[in-house]
């Protein structure tokens, strides 16, 4: 038959509500994840974790463990296959835990350091649990706070800068009549995904078969070719249905054992991680020290911006939470200072986790910003209003679009903030006090070049297929609806392929680039697809097929501060003779580009949202000075927002047109947390008087803080 | 004597029977996705604080992971694989599917089986952590967005889906209350986004129509 | 987890004659707490002996007018009783603040008064607990123990008791039902509840092998104005940083009677006798209510980071009693 794209003229896919094409397998419980899909011969990996902070592995008694029932093999640095993590690959060197039993050093609690293979899972755990491991100890070092020695500025990257300074600080803050010097703390938080990492390995007609849950399968695929020293086409990784991710799905220690077991048993093995086990070996985010200090002149605008920011690494591996970068887009001052500086100590290498940077960062800022507009006495909106650049106050670029006030202004419409009495602790219902809170919200709208191949098939439909992931965003049904606008077809005719590395290279799902880099590049397919197919003819029985690569539009897109924006609104309630606080309803009005699918963006939005409410009121991981590991490491002792924490919580967006832009999709995954703990404080303060600058706000806090009468201020 | 450290059970799920060896140690939980391919009911946690395996038991719900598989012989389990009539979906799955009520998808069936059991447990009249008054003779509570909350919170979200689940479970709970007008239950739910130009306004207020 | 043999069984006699002094066995309840104990390594028995079948899920009201509970009936089935929501609205209230609908739905009487700390050390077997190891140290006093005992605690252990039930149970007087093998026995909760010292591992005065069957609430007409309050750092779905059972009867602004039990400050259901005695007799008054905090509260000790619990409850104990002198004025 002849296909055709457009004769009908059926567009408008993008932008109208849809629900998920893989609903129903997920509320049927249809929906595999990585864990779940059957192979014959299947055998159960188990990891053994370190239980020093420091030292060397003396011995690894395997023997009696052997002969316990079921198991097959114990993998550990004496005896696994070799590995070489000396590579960098799509987003740079990897964590050195990727060289997993290479060497018999321990650099925290945690560190893989034997897996046990068997029959059963319940054999398996047993057996690790028995293993019995001989540790050479050394003294350990897992104390962080603020200006520790130790403590250093990273070398400047052009990707990446550590440290940027215009104008005199010192001068600026000294000459300006308002100014807030004020320390905050966020806590280790965890990401915590619902869906533990499963990895199962195999060996299939000469190829590495990996079933995962991961953000990325072709970076993953890359990774394990690297590190086993494969033929990239030798290796296939698919993550079908990832149950969340957060920055915590990337290459770990579960997929690399599987492969080292199934390559030593000839079967195939599947490594499930535990959930006490994932606080350490999948990463988390860095706890913050961070210092603002703020300068400005009556009427608000600023002379002074200084942030200063510091987060913790391991000995092995340095990765920076950049929670001081928001600045450098957010304000401008006559000077301006921003850094990011690290702490290597005995603990696991932090991650990327939701909205990493701009998450601890904005709740220091926009605290900052609050504390600012109440010493002078003015608006906390005008304040930010008064201060919006006209281009970024590091680079001197322009913006591609900018729409923060927008979200302002509608945002304070709908929260009703004019009807606000700026004064704190004027407002009581029975035994809570009431308060409402505001913050600003930015995240960065990158782009990284990607494959897609999108093919016309002969029964009229046509199939995309792209190595995007689907975390729980959204993203395929989002996929389907720009291929469908994009071939001008009806979304029924679109069948959307994922998550598979033979579909070739594409952006990972995370930074809020996913959606962006994969609909660019599905766009570009369907562009070329219609361009043969307006030439007529027969569809011969394997499709025509046209593929992209974005690699030359992207390199070509002009340099510019490409970001989202929002405005975050909050009301609390605070039981000061409790310590309990409880937020009532959160307000979000985001400025994100187009919105490819209102009620999944919705509902990425409002999940952000909780996020923020969550880091906000819960969130702590805790770590014993004696042992250096984590006391609690569990959901008991690990708290997020459960549902009874959450009140009624809306977003909505502004129209957001970035003329210059191609796809005009910003991504929505991380701005939706950027600013919600510090619209939530600002609003604790609002009910109480008193500043919460640490985080989590703990009933204990709040209890010792008590209030402050209106009128009197922090010193 | 040796004690026997495996059995052969019986397990009765979703309306089929199904004999298999089992290994003391396995728990329910284990057996449905491990021995059963039953692989709906997820494992978050494994040990009992996040909600994800909750599958029904005697019509009640629990978590699957810390019920071993060998004390769950003669007791009737449906899982998610069992609550939908045929293709036609619970009403509960539809409205998880038509309100978002998810994003990952795997805390979803648990937070549905949940949600089957809550709204059972709310129409006998049982009362709630968010119940004002326990006692009898106050009556049974209607089924405010806070009391859905609460009701709710053994199931963990990380997504951050809880907001369209509330709404999802009212929805569905106001239509199975529709179907059964004579009980005695009351009800008042959200029917959608409220209106959050009133600071003063409770959630409460603001969810119910 | 260790390979272990399991056993149902359908009455009393037999379970505790299939237990016997085996100190390897254990018997299972709803598994909420064993269970849990038992991945995480802390229990390895090698048997199970099922008691959920075991007549003993009834709820009853006694001759004199109190209530027995079996030992069996769920925290669900309990909370949802009208019997026990009506005369003792505070047990109701407090099994309802505990864990969640599905756990409630699981977990038992018996169980419950018999669950396990939740002190992060005593559940990791990397590190030292004299609960879990005697004589291996407590690593919470110098380390994480903000929610940690600020009554009754001991240098070897300062680990609480997480139970929102008991502290309701332990403000009605009740009494824990057992069984054994030379026959059947009774404890008051207020000795069922070993003191710290320097054996933190052994937890109850219930015989070795003994079972238990059930709990006697008295009849306590003064439960009938009660309540429970939780404050925890979730606003569900956690356990209690501080809570409180209170039932009160004020007549002509005098306090009659009163009952004062805390959650989350000792390593059991603490009743506040100090508190009951201070007011008792006395005027029902936000300065009186006070000052029987403070007399109760005049043994707390504190670490470094749970100081904040003897403001909490204080102020605890104030709010309770004054909505219930409120409530009673109504």
């Amino acid at each position: 038959m002849t296909t055709t794209t457009g004769t009908t003229a059926v567009t408008g896919a993008v932008g109208a509500a849809h629900t998920r094409l893989e609903g129903r397998d997920k509320v049927t419980g249809a929906a595999r994840y990585a864990g779940e899909i059957p192979f014959a011969e299947l055998a159960h990996g188990w990891l053994v974790l370190s239980t020093i902070a420091r030292g060397r592995v003396r011995s690894v008694e395997s023997a009696p463990v052997l002969a316990m029932p079921g198991v097959l093999t114990v993998l550990h640095h004496g005896n696994a296959p070799r590995v070489d993590g000396s590579y960098a690959g799509m987003l740079g060197r990897p964590d050195p835990i990727v060289e997993v039993f290479q060497h018999d050093r321990v650099p925290y609690v945690g560190w893989p350091v034997a897996l046990v293979v068997a029959e059963t899972s319940e054999q398996a755990r047993e057996a690790a649990e028995a293993l019995v491991v001989q540790y050479d100890e050394e003294p350990h070092d897992i104390a962080f706070f603020a200006d520790r020695p130790g403590t250093y500025t990273p070398e400047n990257s052009p990707a990446a800068q550590a440290e940027t300074e215009k104008g005199d600080i010192e001068a600026e803050l000294a000459a300006s009549a308002v100014v807030v010097d004020a320390a905050y703390t966020t806590p280790e938080e965890h990401h915590s995904s619902l869906e533990p990492h499963a990895a199962t390995a195999r060996w299939d007609s000469g190829r590495l078969d990996v079933v995962d849950s991961n953000q990325g399968s072709m970076w993953v695929a890359d990774e394990l070719a690297k590190l086993f020293s494969l033929d990239p086409a030798s290796v296939r990784v698919r993550s079908e249905h990832v149950g969340g991710a957060f920055g915590s799905k990337g290459v770990r220690p579960h997929q690399i054992l599987a492969v080292m077991a199934t390559t030593v048993l000839h079967r195939p093995v599947r490594v499930v991680l535990t959930r006490r086990q994932m606080f350490s070996l999948v990463g988390y985010r860095s706890p913050t020290a961070q210092r603002v200090r703020l300068g400005a002149d009556t009427d608000g605008r600023l002379r002074a911006f200084d942030h200063q920011a510091q987060s913790l690494t391991s000995t092995v591996h340095e990765f920076i939470e950049r929670s001081a970068d928001m600045g450098r887009v957010m304000y401008d001052a006559d000077a301006h200072h921003t850094v990011n500086r690290v702490v290597p100590l005995d603990v696991p290498t932090p991650t990327w986790m939701r909205a990493p940077g701009e998450a601890p960062g904005s709740f220091a800022l926009e605290s900052a910003l609050d504390e600012l507009a109440e010493k002078i006495g003015m608006d906390p909106i005008a304040l930010r209003a008064r201060n919006e650049p006209d281009a970024g106050p590091v680079s001197g670029l322009p913006f591609s679009s900018r729409n923060v006030l927008a979200c302002f202004q509608e945002g304070a419409r709908r929260f009703g903030w004019a009807d606000r009495d700026p004064r704190p602790g004027t407002r009581r219902e029975g035994r809570w006090l009431l308060g409402t809170g505001t913050a600003a919200a930015t995240y960065s709208s990158g782009v990284v070049p990607s494959t897609a191949a999108v093919t016309a098939e002969t029964d009229g439909t046509f199939t995309v297929r792209i190595t995007a992931a689907d975390v729980g965003t959204g993203a395929r049904t989002a996929l389907a609806l720009i291929a469908a606008d994009a071939l001008e077809v009806e979304p029924g005719r679109i069948r959307i392929q994922i998550a598979d590395s033979d579909f070739g290279p594409a952006m990972i799902a995370g930074g809020s680039m996913g959606t962006r880099s994969w609909g660019w590049a599905i766009m570009a397919a369907a562009r070329e697809l219609r361009e043969q197919l307006v030439l007529g003819g027969d569809i011969p029985p394997q499709g025509i097929t046209a593929r992209s690569d974005t690699g030359a539009a992207v390199s070509a897109l002009a340099k510019k501060e490409r970001h989202s924006f929002g405005a975050q609104f909050a009301e609390v309630a605070v039981d000061v003779t409790s310590g309990e606080v409880r937020v009532r309803r959160m307000l979000g009005i985001f400025a994100a580009g187009r919105i490819v699918n209102p009620l999944t963006a919705r509902s990425q939005f409002i999940g952000g949202m909780t996020w923020g409410l969550s880091m906000a009121l819960h969130e702590e991981a805790i770590r014993d000075q004696a042992s250096g590991g984590h006391v609690g490491a569990d959901f008991a002792g690990y708290h997020f927002a459960a549902n009874a924490d959450v009140p009624l919580i809306e977003a909505d967006w502004v129209d957001d047109p970035d003329a210059d832009d191609p796809v005009g999709i910003k991504g929505i995954g991380e701005i939706g947390i950027v600013g919600a703990a510090a619209a939530i404080a600002n609003a604790v303060w609002h009910a109480t008087g008193v500043r919460h600058r640490d985080l989590p706000i703990r009933p204990d806090r709040v209890l010792l803080a008590g209030t402050r009468p209106a009128g009197e201020r922090d010193a | 004597m040796a004690l026997s450290t495996s059995s052969a059970i019986t397990l009765n799920i979703n309306g089929e029977k199904h004999t298999l060896p089992v290994d003391h140690r396995t728990t329910l939980l284990d057996a449905l996705r491990e021995h059963l391919d039953l692989t709906g009911t997820k494992k978050g946690c494994d040990q009992g604080q996040c909600g994800a395996c909750t599958v029904l038991i005697d019509g009640r719900r629990a978590v699957s992971c810390l019920q071993l598989a060998i004390a769950s012989e003669g007791r009737v389990i449906t899982t998610i694989e069992g609550v939908a009539d045929g293709e036609r979906l619970h009403p509960v799955q539809q409205a998880f599917l038509d309100l978002d009520g998810y994003q990952c998808g795997y805390c979803t069936p648990g937070q549905i089986c949940s949600a089957i059991a809550m709204i059972e447990e709310h129409a006998a009249g049982w009362p709630s952590a968010a119940t004002a008054d326990v006692r009898p003779e106050a009556g049974a509570p209607p089924l405010t967005a806070d009391e859905i909350r609460e009701r709710m919170s053994g199931n963990l979200c990380r997504c951050g889906a809880y907001v369209s689940i509330v709404q999802a479970v009212a929805q569905a709970a106001e239509a199975e209350a529709a179907q059964t007008p004579t009980t005695a239950r009351q009800f008042s739910g959200p029917s959608g986004p409220g209106d959050l130009a009133h600071p003063a306004g409770t959630t409460d207020a603001e969810m119910t129509a | 987890m260790r390979e272990f043999g399991y056993q149902r069984v359908f009455d009393v006699p037999g379970a505790v004659a299939r237990l016997g002094a085996d100190p390897d066995a254990r018997y299972l309840g709803g598994g909420t707490n064993l269970v849990d104990l038992m991945k995480a390594g802390v229990e390895r028995p090698a048997l199970l002996i099922d008691v959920r079948e075991l007549p003993l899920d009834g709820i009853e009201t006694t001759d004199d007018g109190g209530l027995r509970i079996g030992a069996t009936v769920t925290n669900s089935d309990l909370a949802a009783h009208p019997e026990v929501r009506r005369r003792y609205p505070a047990l109701a209230q407090a099994v309802l603040a505990g864990a969640s609908g599905q756990l409630r739905n699981m977990a038992t009487v018996g169980g419950n008064l018999l669950q396990r700390t939740r002190c992060g050390y005593f559940a990791d077997l990397a590190k030292p607990c004299n609960k879990r190891v005697p004589g291996s140290g407590c690593p919470a006093i110098e380390g994480e123990h903000h929610n940690h005992a600020i009554l009754g605690a001991s240098e070897h252990c300062v680990a609480i008791h997480p139970s929102d039930m008991g502290v309701a149970l332990a403000a009605f007087d009740a009494v824990i039902s057992y069984e054994t093998a030379d026959g059947p026995g009774e404890l008051p909760l207020a000795e069922f509840y070993l003191p710290v010292g320097d054996t933190p591992h052994l937890e109850t005065a219930l015989p070795s092998g003994a079972l238990i069957t059930g709990v006697t609430l008295p009849p306590t007409p003064v439960a009938a104005v009660s309540r429970y309050r939780k404050v925890r750092e979730r606003a569900s779905y956690a356990f209690a940083i501080g809570s409180i059972a209170a039932a009160l009867d004020v007549q002509d602004g005098v306090v009659r009677e009163v009952r004062l039990a805390l959650g989350a400050v000792a390593s059991r259901p603490w009743r506040a006798q100090e508190a009951e005695r201070v007011l008792t007799g006395g005027p029902a008054s936000a300065d009186a209510f006070a000052a029987a905090a403070d007399a109760e509260l005049a043994a707390a000790k504190t670490l470094p980071h749970n100081g904040y619990k003897v403001t909490l409850m204080r102020n605890l104990v104030v709010a309770m009693l004054t909505e219930l002198t409120e409530e009673a004025a109504r």
